[in-house]
């Protein structure tokens, strides 16, 4: 299983990597592009708009299906990456490089919610009994 | 407990990514679904359609029976080995099942239907049979495994898994089926692309697999079935029509023989009726992807996409939909996607046939 342990993790399969500056970088893992299968469409949120935590802000879909991606934590976008959006096979070839959006959190202390690494592979295990 | 084909531990063995498809474990892919698809388009694939359903009809009525049975002119078989895709009605022409019937003689035809549908067609045909007075036998072969073989490189792959099988290869036209053996051979398929359907054996479906591939044929999924299928404009049953549903609102009134006299199951209910609507092609102008349940919107009122998917060939979303007549290819109306309304074009599918787009 492909799960970074310098990452953080949220129960609905985004991954999240907290920079040095306290901003979010936010894409889906590895996990979640494998149950997917081949991406076709990606839809990301407008610099600038306003997240609640949990809130669908973007869309992933595959030849099987479409997926709601979720906003880890409350907080503004900042930069959505127009490079996935264009090419949506890249979240497929390597989902840790394809980064969706990047996003300030409202409360930096929110980030501390998320799932570490092994929590993370333990509800990805638990899934799949 | 899933159902299992003949062929579940090779695919385990491929690494195939396994689903319930309907109770059956099934393949989706074997790595990427979109690969498949191309490689259907361009070589050869290789398709388990074992879920399906060989059912052979015999007995002396055979012909009599599936002249009221089925809704297509089972007249137009005369040939041996000659195919007919028609649909099965229920009293008020809903869609009971669509399927492929091969005559063989006139004491002996096979049927393919659905698997997920395979239960209640043999209990339907069962009682017609009885309240007929019919006295045929229906023989379910379950023991029979089914591979689909298609593509531009088919041919050439099945000559070379199957020694001999040349001689029937070279003469067999589409839609054209030969017994070889213990074997069934049919020029058909679900892609729109050349290809065969081979029944062969439970037990030896395994190594015939084996055989296929080493000859070229890659493992294709389900997933690119569906694509595949979508692009080539074909119905899929419990999606594009169902009892609830006519047939000729489900763009198969070309199945469906009014010309001649014959009563069959369905067909008073389907004079009677009225036509409102259309099973039309779909090509999304914006960015998204169309699916099955999206809203449609028209001059004419609203809609309903019964397909919808992303090809691969043509590298953006289609679909089919059932809309109101009146609206013709070449229009453009809307469909909703998540609250936002998207430009699409009506066209006449199918939208790719023979590795073509002809849209």
């Amino acid at each position: 299983m492909n799960i970074p342990a310098d990452l953080k993790y949220t129960p609905s399969h985004e991954w999240v990597r907290v920079e040095a500056d306290g901003t979010l970088t936010v894409g889906i893992t590895h996990h979640a592009q494998d149950l997917l299968g081949d991406m076709v469409f990606v839809e990301n949120p407008a610099a600038g708009r306003t997240l609640t935590k949990g809130e669908e802000c973007a869309v992933v879909e595959s030849v099987k299906a479409a997926s709601d991606v979720y906003a880890p934590v409350a907080g503004e976008v900042i930069a959505a990456n127009g490079d996935v959006e264009a090419s949506p096979e890249s979240v497929n070839k390597d989902a840790y490089s394809a980064w969706m959006f990047k996003m300030k959190p409202a409360n930096a202390g929110d980030v501390a919610e998320l799932l570490d690494a092994a929590a993370y592979q333990k509800l990805v295990e638990s899934e799949a009994h | 407990m899933l159902k299992q084909t003949p062929l579940n531990a090779t695919h385990r063995e491929l690494g195939a990514k396994m689903v319930d498809f309907g109770g059956w474990d099934m393949p989706v892919n074997y790595g990427s679904q979109i690969e498949e698809h191309h490689t259907v388009r361009s070589g050869c694939g290789l398709f388990d359609v074992s879920h399906m359903l060989p059912l052979d009809i015999k007995g002396a009525n055979a012909r009599a029976f599936l002249r009221r049975l089925v809704a297509n002119n089972i007249d137009k078989l005369q040939v041996s080995g000659k195919a007919l895709y028609s649909c099965m009605l229920n009293e008020a022409g809903g869609v009971i099942d669509d399927l492929i019937i091969y005559f063989m003689d006139e004491s002996w035809f096979r049927l393919v239907v659905n698997a997920g549908t395979a239960e209640k067609d043999l209990a339907w045909m069962e009682k017609m049979n009885a309240d007929w007075g019919m006295g045929l036998a229906l023989t379910p072969r379950r023991d029979l495994a089914m591979i689909a073989i298609q593509g531009p490189n088919a041919t050439q792959a099945l000559n070379e898994a199957l020694p001999g099988v040349d001689q029937i290869t070279a003469n067999l036209k589409p839609f054209n089926a030969a017994a070889m053996g213990e074997m069934f051979i049919a020029r058909t398929g679900y892609t729109g692309e050349d290809g065969f359907e081979v029944m062969v054996l439970a037990k030896s479906a395994p190594f015939f697999w084996k055989a296929l591939m080493e000859a070229g044929g890659k493992p294709i999924g389900l997933g690119a079935r569906d694509t595949l299928r979508l692009e080539a404009g074909m119905n899929l049953y419990g999606q594009d029509m169902d009892e609830t549903t006519s047939p000729l609102e489900s763009g198969l009134a070309w199945t469906v023989d009014l010309k001649t006299e014959r009563d069959f199951v369905g067909r008073a209910a389907l004079e009677k009726s009225e036509v409102t609507k259309q099973l039309a092609g779909l090509v999304l102008l914006d960015r998204g992807v169309l699916r099955s349940h999206q809203k449609v919107i028209t001059k004419n009122g609203g809609g309903e996409i019964t397909s919808g998917t992303f090809s691969p060939t043509m590298q953006q979303s289609i679909a089919l939909a059932r809309i109101p007549l009146g609206i013709a290819p070449g229009e453009e109306v809307e469909v909703e996607i998540r609250d936002k309304k998207l430009r699409v074009k009506v066209v006449k599918y199918p939208f790719v046939r023979n590795g073509k787009v002809l849209i």
